[in-house]
Order: structure tokens, then C-alpha cells, then sequence
């Protein structure tokens, strides 16, 4: 599949916020005329995928890519031995609990029971689900009731959306604006809501607010100030948070990572939501959950048993046991939660610099793994990329099809409109997201082609 | 008098019964649920492993083997693990590629068409998942889903999720008593499916073999039902599950296979009992692109994919079955002699506890007519449940012996008619099927002396 294909859908999130979206597929077979094999319409509009369209994209060895949200290092070695353990293991090769392994609700209660300062039920507070991907989906599944109104943040996680939609629910989107007067130095924290605009956004049919701390694709990490004007609109207007948390642990030096459901008065009305891919370096193994009240999880746990019923065991006795070796190693240095984040700070740091160098602004993030790169300073002119499309979707495949220096020598990114609807464009479509969870060889690759493009 | 339960954590946990939608959405006095899920929230599985863990049972009761998968497959998931840092991380939403790829092979073989790895499958998070993207992708409001009788439970919550209609039609047997009853006896009645046809008929579901029945439905049986789908431009939803495990000769048929079928039929697999790894939850669906291609529209936007090392691993299963397919060394041909034989065991010891098993052609299970057990049933907190919910309560707590009651696979309007089975699976270690054997021949003396 070529990069202009896959580029070209990735507009989806866009089309989906279009009262009469155009949906485009494209199908090698033959398309029977009967109506009964047409589409459900709970998923009209929602074939696109921005997802689909890169994982191609990583399996193309001449693509250095820092595109979609994967480490090419190794996970931790005790993870992988764990899941090899389980394997061997008659009983755990069969089904377990439904709603989550025993052993891995019991130490997902352990470390989030230390981390929120309270006791969590294990059977009652917590789900297991496919992914975090599983647990937002269980959520609005479970949640969000046609005529609801759920609150999204731009730039949002690319899912949300259709998520949102499938529910047969409204989106609806308030923008993260950058602060004016700033014009280098910029950071994720520069990246801030308009308190008036965001209180605006809540009536009487809003459902939700889903957070997304630290933010992919920005990399804000929201402050308790901040958290805590999100937790006063919700509290007034009896509303839910949905608190998309996967990034947790990758926090860097100086911030901290802020869980709004310990905010007084939020622990019932919230769902936060993790992941074993992101924490263990793992986001193949497809593991995530929710964590919250009995009277909300209860619901999510209706969609699992109906959905797909019960997560892959080995696997989640492996994540089960490393949260287990952690949770005692939690405060000191060895803890993978926060060695990991101690490794890629130096990644981050390392990745601004190479972007500063390239003639790029990076705007640094105080969490995650991802960071934003503003473009506009390199004044690159793409208007004959033909397609009608925003600036940094012309920028990206410039930059695949035409800023080779050589054979096995491109560089791939995300545009981040992929992450934001019609109306934000004009904010996003200069920037390009940028993944530095890579090797240091794979950053090394990076460096020698923007070095390149000064050059050329 | 009751058996003490061993208590563990498992035991503090409770459901809650009944979901009603309320108005007013204050989160701290109301239910917040979507309506989608009202009449969903039981679950036959939730309510019974949590009562085999809470006793200690000898547990004939829920589908999963208890001896280990074939030491190739688990060889195949460490090679896997070691496989580099690719098999940790993210893959093809729709499937990993070596897997699709081998599944379009193998499958493709069996039914002497070339399967599109690309736009014919989907892999799933196991068949569950497979049937919850189907009925997600076709089903809308007010349209009617025909379910064959007595089904897997999880077809009726699915389809009442997607806002569908079910209409069930069971199997019935040709005779109702005496030796040798088999589920080939157990069929169903062209004239009475016919006539649950109408305008609104969007989907028929079959599972073949059939749980827990273990019925494998024959070619002219088939090809009614084919037959009424073409006439009426019905999808067929085919769960088959259970594909290689048949007995006695009889050979599994894919509906799919039949003229006119392919175009309209979504084929459901599962990874999970072809390889004895229940644990592993890979499944997929296979089908014509423009019907797959809705069925991924819901998987890309609910889980995005199932886990990459397990898929690199059933794909290995697979190849290795490709190669040695109708050989002795195939995993499809030893599984199902492996349990042809205990089958065999467990029917022997039901007869002579003066149980009447219905012998299954295929599958996992086998279901027995209870009526001539005297059993004094005391538990009152099992009063007002369906007979058999009541005896395979009673046999948990106070046998130890689990199994699981058959009207909970049955519509709530024919449930009353099937209260005088149970299910047991057979898909056990002869060590535990000697166990179950000890506790029913006990009982049965017991009830002689009395």
C-alpha cells in the first residue's frame, strides 16, 4: 500500500465531525447490490482509520519511522520471561475471570490502591480489557447514550471520536491554544484551555469530559490547577471523566502526574483508564483497564461479558507479575515505571535538539513519548503536492516522496490535524508529531537525515 | 445439609440483578447505563466460574480443557516472545500477516476457493469477539436474527445489544426416549423455520457443531437452510467452533461451501479449541470483502487487534497443520480421537448411574436427561430458579461436581421444555473424568441403599 494512500485516509477523523460524512472505501471484491449486506448504521462514516493506514508504514525498512506510537526497544526482560513462565503453565493457558485475571486485578489494586491513596475492590473497581483501546470502547459502550454530549480535547487521540459516534453520541471539541508571546522555548505546558470556552462546552445533555494526561499527540501534562477547573464543571454539571491515563509513568523531571478521580468528589464519577503496552513497553500484548466506581465499572463489565468476554490469560498473569515486582520497587530508581522515564528523557532532550538543529520547533513535552514539531520556520513550500489537504499532511508526504536524501533514508511522522476537527485546523496543520521511544540507533538515523536536509 | 464453601477473595463478589434506566442522570443516585445494555447484564459463564471457584468441584462444567495445549503450539509462543522486538509491539489491525496469510491457505484448501488473506478475514480477540463484530456491523434496529435452538448464550445478548430482534427456533428430538439417543436425532423443522421468515429477517445463526447439543449438521440439512437464505437474501452466521472435532466418521461441512453461500455467509473460527488454548483468545471471521470489510469497520473502532505474539504463534499452529493436514502427526486428527474415546467414558458412566446422555457427533459436550434423579432440593437461596439451574447448583455444593444447566441456552419462551438437562464436557483429563465418575457412581449407591 503506498504512503499516498494511506495518507490520503487519513482524514477520517475530519470526515466523521461532517454532518453528511463521504465515505470512501475501496474494495477489491465485488459488491453484492443487496441491501442487507450494507453497513450497520451505528458505523456509517466510520471505516476510516488513521491506524490501519501506518502500521504499513513501520513495516517498510526503508522508513525510519517515528510515526506511530511503538518502542523499538526490547521490553523489560522479566516481562517477556513472566509471559514464557505462563505459557508453561497447563491452567493458564485456558480461560479465566472474565472482568480480569485474579492475580492482575489484585496487583493493578496493589499499585493504583497506592497511587490514589484509597483501597480499590479488585473484582468491583477494576476491568481488564483489550488494550486501553478496549477499555475507552467499554466505556462509551457502557456510558454514552444516543443524544449524549461528550466533551473532547483537541488534539485528541485519534479514536475518541468514532468511539464517541458509535455510541450515538456528539462529539463536541474544545482546542488546547497555545499561549500567546511565546515564540521559542515552547513547551507542552504553553499548551493550555480557554476556562470560559471549556465551561461553555457543558449543558444539560453533556455526559462526559475525556482527558487524555499526559496528552498524545502534545505531550501536556494537565496541573492540578488545571485539573481541578475540568473536576468544578463536572461536579456542576453532574457530569462523567473519562481519564485516559496511558502515559502515567512518563513524566519528566519537574512535573507530576495528577490523577483527577483523587480530586475531591471525583473518584465517582470517573473512569481511568491504563495500559500494560504503554507501562511495560508492550503494546502488542493488547492489555489495558478501567478503574472506578462499583456503580459506573459495573456497566463496563456488562459490555466486556457481551463483547469478548474474557483478555488472553498468560498474558495477563505476565503483566500481573511485573506489576507485582514493581509495586515493591515503587519510590526507588529500579522501578521500570520510572527508569523508563529516565531513559527517554534523555531521548526527548536529545530529539529537540536534532529538531532545533533541522530548522523545527519543537514544542517539548512534559510527558509521553511523542513531541510536536512546528514546521513553519522552514517556510517549505508543498502547494504542488496537489491533493486538497491540510499543510502538514502535504508536509509529511514531502517529506516521504521528495526529502529522500538517498535510498533508505526517510523520515516518517503524523500530521497532527489527524488529531483534531475541521474547525482546528488552522492551530495544528504546521505541526508534525514525532515518536522518540526509539532505539538510539534508530534517533542516530533520524539526526543524519534532518542534518541532510539543512544541508541540501 | 450445604457444603462449606471454600472461601476465597472470589467468594465476596456479588452482581447486581436488575438494570433500569433512569431519567435523571446525578451520578450518585442513579444508574448510568446505556440502554443498550438493559436485558444484557447476566451471564450464564460470570455466574457459574464464580461458583466453581468459590467450591472446590471436580469441574465438568464450563468449555475449556484441562490438560495443556500440543507442545508444538506452546513451543510456537516462546519462539514467538523471542521473535524480536516486533512481536511485542502493535500489528496489522485485521490480523497479523503470517496468520491471515496461512488461514486464507489452510481454509482456502478446505473449501476449493481462493480466500483473500487482506479482505476476507478478520482476526478476532477469540469467536466471541468474531460474533460480537458480525452482529455490531449488520444488525440494525427492528432487524430479526433467526437463532437455532439451543444456542451458545452469548447470541441472544449480542443481538438484543445491536438493537436486533431475536427469533429462536429450536432443535427437537425425533424421539424422545430409550437407548442410543444421539444429536443426529435432534432436528430441526424446514416447514416451522421457514415460517419464522419474514421481511425483517436480516441473519440466521448456526453453530455446527452445535454447543452444547454436539450436533453436526448434515449437507441436506444444510442445504435447507442455504436454500431459505438465498431465497430470501438471509446472511448466515456460521459458528464453528468445534469445526474439527467430530465423532463416529460424521465430517464437519462448511455452509459456506454450498452454492450460492459463500456471498452471504460470515464463517466464525477459534484458535482457542482448535489448539486446545482457550487462554489465548484468538478467532476470526472469514467472508466475502464487502461483507468483512463492516466487520472491521467495528473491530478497528472497539479493540484494534488481539495480541501479536499469540497470533505469530497459531499462525506457526497452522502452518505446521497445512503440512501435515490428514496425517497422523496433525493436532485436527489426534485432538478428536483423543476425545472420541473419552466421550465414550463419560456417556458409560452417565448409563450407569441411570443418566440418559444424548450422544454428540461432535464438539465438546454432551448433555444427559436428569429426569429420574430424586434429589431433595433444599437451597432456598436457589428457590424459583429453573429446575436444572437448581440441580447443577445442588451438584456444586453439595457433590462437588460442576456442570452447567441446558435452559440457558434456550429462549426464555422454550427454556421450560429443556429443564431436564445438563451439560458436562468432556474435553478433560482422564484423571478427572475418573473423579466425576467416583462422585456419581457414590451418589447413585447412596441412592440404592436408600
Amino acid at each position: 500500500m503506498n504512503i499516498t494512500h494511506m495518507l490520503r485516509s487519513c482524514r477520517s477523523v475530519r470526515c466523521l465531525l461532517e454532518t453528511n460524512p463521504t465515505r470512501k472505501f475501496c474494495s477489491t471484491q465485488f459488491n453484492m447490490t443487496s441491501a442487507k449486506h450494507k453497513n450497520a448504521r451505528r458505523i456509517e462514516g466510520l471505516d476510516k482509520n488513521v491506524w490501519v493506514a501506518f502500521t504499513s508504514v513501520a513495516a517498510d525498512p526503508s522508513i525510519v519511522n517515528l510515526g506511530q506510537g511503538f518502542p523499538d526497544i526490547p521490553p523489560p526482560s522479566y516481562v517477556k520471561e513472566g509471559l514464557a513462565q505462563a505459557v508453561m503453565v497447563d491452567r493458564l493457558n485456558q480461560y479465566t475471570r472474565g472482568f480480569g485475571h485474579p492475580t492482575l486485578v489484585k496487583a493493578l489494586s496493589q499499585v493504583y490502591g497506592k497511587v490514589n491513596g484509597r483501597q480499590i475492590n479488585p473484582l468491583t473497581e477494576i476491568l481488564v480489557t483489550v488494550g486501553a483501546y478496549g477499555s475507552l470502547f467499554s466505556t462509551m459502550q457502557g456510558l454514552v447514550e444516543e443524544g449524549d454530549e461528550v466533551i473532547i480535547i483537541e488534539p485528541f487521540y485519534d479514536c475518541y471520536v468514532p468511539m464517541v459516534r458509535m455510541a450515538g453520541a456528539k462529539p463536541v471539541l474544545i482546542p488546547l491554544r497555545l499561549k500567546s508571546g511565546k515564540k521559542s522555548g515552547i513547551t507542552s505546558a504553553d499548551w493550555v484551555l480557554d476556562q470560559d470556552e471549556l465551561a461553555r462546552k457543558f449543558n444539560s445533555k453533556t455526559k462526559a469530559i475525556i482527558i487524555n494526561t499526559p496528552n498524545n499527540p502534545i505531550g501536556k501534562v494537565f496541573t492540578r490547577t488545571e485539573l481541578q477547573a475540568i473536576a468544578d464543571l463536572c461536579i456542576k454539571h453532574d457530569t462523567l471523566c473519562f481519564s485516559d491515563e496511558v502515559y502515567e509513568w512518563l513524566i519528566y523531571r519537574g512535573h507530576k502526574h495528577v490523577k483527577i478521580a483523587t480530586l475531591p468528589g471525583m473518584w465517582d464519577r470517573t473512569i481511568t483508564i491504563g495500559s500494560a503496552g504503554k507501562t511495560f513497553s508492550v503494546t502488542g500484548w493488547k492489555l489495558g483497564w478501567s478503574i472506578g466506581p462499583e456503580h459506573l465499572v459495573k456497566h463496563l463489565q456488562t459490555v466486556m461479558q457481551n463483547t469478548l468476554y474474557t483478555c488472553p490469560t498468560p498474558l495477563q498473569e505476565a503483566v500481573g507479575q511485573g506489576l507485582l515486582r514493581d509495586y515493591e520497587l515503587m519510590g526507588k530508581p529500579e522501578c521500570y515505571f520510572s527508569s523508563l522515564a529516565e531513559e527517554l528523557q534523555s531521548k526527548r532532550d536529545r530529539m529537540a535538539t536534532i529538531l532545533t538543529q533541522a530548522g523545527m520547533n519543537p514544542v517539548v513535552p512534559e510527558g509521553g513519548y511523542f513531541m510536536l514539531a512546528d514546521v513553519s520556520a522552514l517556510n517549505q513550500d508543498v502547494s504542488h503536492m496537489t491533493e486538497d489537504e491540510p499543510y502538514d499532511y502535504k508536509f509529511i508526504k514531502w517529506m516521504i516522496k521528495e526529502k529522500q536524501i538517498c535510498p533508505f533514508q526517510k523520515l516518517a511522522a503524523i500530521p497532527v490535524t489527524a488529531f483534531c476537527g475541521e474547525e482546528s485546523i488552522k492551530h495544528f496543520e504546521k505541526y508534525i508529531r514525532l515518536c522518540f521511544i526509539k532505539q538510539d540507533s534508530t534517533l542516530d538515523a533520524a539526526e543524519t537525515i534532518l542534518k541532510n536536509w539543512s544541508r541540501a | 445439609m450445604l457444603r462449606p464453601p471454600v472461601l476465597n477473595w472470589a467468594s465476596l463478589w456479588k452482581r447486581s440483578v436488575v438494570l433500569t434506566h433512569c431519567p435523571s442522570k446525578s451520578v450518585m443516585a442513579c444508574e448510568l447505563h446505556a440502554k443498550r445494555l438493559e436485558g444484557v447484564d447476566k451471564n450464564i459463564w460470570v455466574e457459574f466460574t464464580q461458583l466453581a471457584a468459590e467450591y472446590k468441584v471436580v469441574n465438568l462444567g464450563q468449555g475449556f480443557p484441562d490438560f495443556s495445549p500440543p507442545s508444538f503450539i506452546r513451543e510456537a509462543f516462546c519462539n514467538a516472545l523471542n521473535g524480536g522486538a516486533s512481536m511485542h509491539q502493535y500489528t496489522r489491525a485485521f490480523g497479523h500477516p503470517p496468520l491471515v496469510k496461512i488461514l486464507a491457505k489452510f481454509f482456502g484448501r478446505i473449501v476449493g476457493r481462493e480466500i483473500d488473506p487482506m479482505e476476507d478475514i478478520l482476526v478476532t480477540v477469540g469467536a466471541y469477539q468474531a460474533l460480537f463484530c458480525t452482529f455490531q456491523a449488520l444488525i440494525n434496529e427492528g432487524d430479526e436474527v433467526i437463532i437455532v435452538e439451543p444456542f451458545f448464550d452469548c447470541y441472544q445478548p449480542m443481538v438484543m445489544m445491536g438493537r436486533g430482534t431475536p427469533v429462536y427456533i429450536p432443535l427437537k428430538p425425533r424421539k424422545s426416549t430409550g437407548p442410543g439417543l444421539s444429536s443426529a436425532d435432534w432436528v430441526l423443522c424446514s416447514e416451522e423455520l421457514a415460517s419464522k421468515i419474514s421481511p425483517r429477517t436480516k441473519a440466521i445463526v448456526i453453530n455446527t457443531p452445535n454447543n452444547p447439543l454436539g450436533k453436526v449438521f448434515q449437507r441436506d440439512e444444510l442445504q435447507m437452510i442455504a436454500d431459505l437464505c438465498i431465497k430470501h437474501d438471509i446472511i448466515c452466521i456460521s459458528d464453528e467452533v468445534y469445526e474439527w472435532l467430530t465423532y463416529d466418521g460424521e465430517k464437519h461441512i462448511k455452509i459456506a461451501s454450498l452454492p450460492g453461500m459463500w456471498e452471504r455467509t460470515v464463517t466464525i473460527g477459534s484458535a482457542g479449541k482448535t489448539f486446545s488454548a482457550t487462554g489465548w483468545k484468538v478467532g476470526w471471521a472469514m467472508g466475502p470483502g464487502h461483507i468483512m470489510k463492516h466487520l472491521k469497520t467495528v473491530h478497528q473502532n472497539s479493540v484494534y487487534h488481539t495480541a501479536t505474539a499469540a497470533q505469530e504463534a497459531v499462525a506457526m499452529g497452522f502452518q505446521k497443520e497445512y503440512d501435515t493436514f490428514g496425517t497422523e502427526e496433525s493436532y485436527f486428527k489426534q485432538l478428536p480421537a483423543m476425545l472420541h474415546a473419552k466421550r465414550l467414558r463419560l456417556a458409560e458412566c452417565l448409563r450407569s448411574v441411570g443418566l440418559e446422555p444424548i450422544m454428540p457427533q461432535g464438539g465438546y459436550f454432551m448433555i444427559t436427561d436428569i429426569s429420574g434423579l430424586k434429589v431433595d432440593l433444599n437451597d432456598p437461596s436457589t428457590k424459583g430458579e429453573p429446575y436444572d439451574f437448581r440441580i447443577v447448583k445442588w451438584l456444586i455444593k453439595e457433590k462437588g461436581l460442576a456442570t452447567i444447566p441446558v435452559s440457558g441456552f434456550y429462549s426464555q419462551e422454550h427454556s421450560g421444555d429443556f429443564q431436564k438437562y445438563i451439560r458436562f464436557c468432556f474435553v478433560k483429563e482422564d484423571s478427572t473424568l475418573k473423579a466425576a465418575e467416583d462422585i456419581l457412581k457414590q451418589w447413585r449407591i447412596k441412592q440404592i441403599w436408600l
